[in-house]
């Protein structure tokens, strides 16, 4: 039997060389690689972020995130894969906003991926945390042990008034009711890069290639995103800035996604 | 010690439940009708309106995604756990007061898993890709993912159903066989399939033993297990209120706790409609609330321990859902389940009231109304309450969701008065045993035999 083999782009080459047991090995044992083929990680600079929500505007227009209508926000099923969290404190004239922009943090060690019977989410060859659409059924226990509460649910099945179906994304699902979905990192846009990559000479997708529609929509780029295996990029400097930190880090989840605390007078 | 009145015999107890098999009035017509009909209206109408329009009809949310469903399922698991501890945990330590009562409480077991199986099916977002949760080769080369707690759930519950099951039937063949031999016509043609030639032979009877005792023995950690893992669903999680390890004893606790409450509902019911008076009597009820008030103590003091755990951990999340769950939204909630099952149920100390029938109806009513409240508020005031503040929500049930309740309340039901005209629901060779343990205990006035004087008729051994 060959050993694993890695061919020069670094992901695991397959091929006939390659028995089915050996990748059956490989990919088969989601969130327990012993080495990634990227490790995708966006920072977020507080500092920079103005909370203008281009991010978030983005993102619905990029992954078909469906309207769901008044009263389906007032019922609190809104469906909103990146959002600003927002926090008052004190009362006016001193009233003081903090906000965050909140996404899937496709944590290495994520609660969200034990629980799901059926696998429908899964821990990928990339680092990210994935949701298999068509394998959800639906039971929602995902939502229920995910701390940062960034994942949606489909309480019902959505359409969008003509002429908006015309600017949905052919790359992505559009996704049915009763199924759960989340922040991919844009994994179409990843795919996508990794293609031209290969098409390109089975070379490795180069810092600044792929940016998710959060990262490229930022006025103030504030969020920085890359493979942070790649010493070289951008996303590595940005996460061992000094400011840097991790949401709820107290759980052991090891998010991807690195915030940098904002810088703040005691002023206010 | 004799459990039913001295007075019976064995042709009593063959008549009584034979009757109670073949004699069908027009009560137990209209009571069917109504039970069928109302499952119909409340529980699949608005099942068949959700799948159509999706989970919307209920009243989730995002953060709020698991509701009344979950309550129910646990519910529901919950009260199959009766069975369990009357026919196998009693059958261990030999009480001869199950005897007249277990054959019920199993039935309650299997209903109870039937619906909590359906509950699932609601809750699902696609109820019809619920196969994949099962372990079976197919295309995808797909297996569930083992290390889910929900699996696990899967796992017990299919092994919990099938076990409950064959216990039930295998415990009931004596019983075909008797029914089968004092029927005619369809009745026998059925019982005659069901009782699977019974002879009633020495050897028959010896391996019916064994193997009752076996099932019985295997049943209790099953049962044990099968609640644990259902809390695990919870504790699994790293859900502030949720993730605690007393979830296990706490939830297997109240089941049993609640599925005691049930079979003393059902047993009242039972006694009064099916004339079992002479069978179920004020002894088993006096056991029966005995039960329940150690349950009751012991449920209040895992309530007490889950607050001052949470208290005395000083973790700020920890803190903020115990709060909201007793001072927030759902405070009434709380207070009305500490009332219903840690306060109501010390009237048990009084033994007058352990043997007074309408009284214990009232108090397991209300027990089971604070059980599923509990259940209710484990979902609810959890997930309300997580981590980051921002995604904090709040719940109400919809209508559709308070309808399914009612509606699973009436499938039960009408599966278990379909199951009084089809089992024998009092276990007739079982409470044969323990008249015949009566007839040991000393009888009543009956004259010596007087040495007649000389002249009369006596009687001489053979020379």
């Amino acid at each position: 039997m060959t050993s694993a083999a890695r061919n020069e782009s670094g992901s695991i080459q397959s091929g006939p060389e390659r028995g089915v047991r050996e990748k059956w090995r490989e990919y088969r044992k989601p969130g327990y690689y012993e080495e990634l083929d990227y490790a995708w990680t966006m920072t977020i600079d507080l500092d920079r972020c103005t909370g203008c929500e281009a991010c978030v505007t983005a993102c619905k227009a990029e992954n078909n995130l469906p309207i769901v209508g008044e009263k389906a926000l007032a019922q609190g099923r809104e469906i909103q894969w990146m959002r600003i969290e927002r926090y008052w404190e004190g009362e006016y004239p001193n009233a003081r906003l903090s906000f965050i922009p909140m996404l899937c943090q496709h944590c290495e060690a994520a609660p969200c991926e034990t629980v799901c019977p059926v696998t429908a989410t899964y821990h990928n060859q990339d680092g990210l945390n994935a949701q298999v659409y068509n394998r959800c059924i639906g039971t929602r226990s995902c939502a229920v042990y995910c701390p940062y509460e960034v994942r949606y649910f489909n309480y019902n099945d959505h359409h969008w008034d003509p002429p908006l179906e015309q600017q949905l994304n052919p790359d992505v699902t559009v996704r049915e009711k009763g199924v759960m979905e989340k922040c991919t990192f844009c994994i179409q846009r990843i795919r996508q890069a990794k293609d031209l990559a290969k098409d390109d000479g089975r070379r490795r997708v180069r810092d600044g290639e792929v940016q998710p529609a959060c990262v490229q929509a930022c006025p103030a780029e504030a969020l920085v995103f890359g493979d942070r295996k790649d010493t070289a990029s951008r996303v590595f400097a940005s996460m061992n800035d000094p400011r840097a930190y991790r949401v709820l880090d107290e759980l052991n989840t090891r998010p991807s996604v690195i915030y940098l605390k904002k810088v703040t007078t005691d002023a206010g | 010690m004799p459990a039913e009145d001295t007075n019976l015999r064995y042709a009593d107890v063959n008549r009584d439940v034979v009757r109670s098999l073949v004699e069908t009035g027009p009560k137990y017509y209209i009571t069917l009708a109504c039970a069928a009909g109302l499952t119909l209206v409340c529980f699949f109408f608005p099942w068949f309106y959700q799948l159509n329009l999706g989970i919307a009809a209920a009243g989730m949310n995002h953060p709020q995604v698991w509701g009344t469903y979950e309550a129910n399922f646990i519910f529901w698991i919950g009260l199959s756990h009766s069975g369990t501890l009357l026919s196998c945990v009693l059958h261990i330590t030999r009480s001869s007061w199950r005897k007249a009562m277990y054959r019920s409480a199993e039935a309650m077991t299997l209903f109870s898993l039937i619906v909590a199986v359906t509950m699932v099916m609601v809750h699902l977002g696609r109820p019809w890709f619920i196969h994949w949760a099962f372990p079976y080769p197919n295309q995808m080369e797909l297996w569930p993912n083992f290390r889910s707690p929900l699996l696990f759930d899967v796992t017990a519950i299919a092994t919990y159903l099938t076990g409950s099951a064959v216990f039930i039937y295998m415990g009931s063949i004596p019983d075909f066989a008797a029914v089968r031999d004092r029927t005619s016509g369809w009745r026998r043609h059925m019982y005659t399939l069901l009782s699977l030639g019974w002879r009633g032979t020495d050897t028959e009877w010896h391996r019916l033993g064994w193997a009752y005792t076996l099932l019985a023995v295997l049943i209790i950690p099953l049962a044990v297990s099968v609640h644990s893992i259902v809390s695990w669903d919870w504790a699994s999680s790293i859900v502030p209120v949720l993730h605690q390890t007393i979830f296990a004893p706490y939830f297997v606790v109240g089941a049993i706790y609640s599925g005691t409450a049930g079979i003393v509902t059902v047993m009242f019911l039972l006694r009064k409609y099916m004339n079992f008076e002479r069978y179920i009597t004020q002894l088993h009820f006096d056991n029966l609330g005995r039960l329940l008030l150690a349950l009751s103590l012991i449920w209040t003091y895992i309530n007490v321990l889950e607050l001052f755990t949470g208290w005395y951990s000083g973790a700020s999340t920890e803190i903020e859902a115990l709060k909201y769950k007793l001072f927030g939204y759902y405070a009434p909630l709380y207070w009305e389940m500490i009332l219903c099952c840690a306060v109501a149920p010390l009237l048990l100390i009084s033994q007058r009231f352990r043997t007074s029938f309408v009284p214990m109806l009232i108090l397991s009513i209300a027990i089971n109304i604070g059980m599923y409240t509990e259940r209710f508020l484990i979902v609810g005031t959890s997930l309300s309450r997580k981590y980051l503040p921002d995604a904090w929500g709040l719940y109400v049930p919809s209508l559709v969701e308070i309808s399914i309740l009612v509606g699973s309340v009436a499938l039960f039901s009408t599966l278990f008065l379909l199951f009084v005209k089809i089992f024998p629901s009092v276990s007739i060779y079982e409470v044969k045993e323990t008249l015949q343990e009566s007839e040991h205990a000393p009888e009543p006035a009956i004259p010596e035999p007087t040495i007649p004087a000389r002249g009369g008729a006596q009687w001489q051994p053979a020379q």
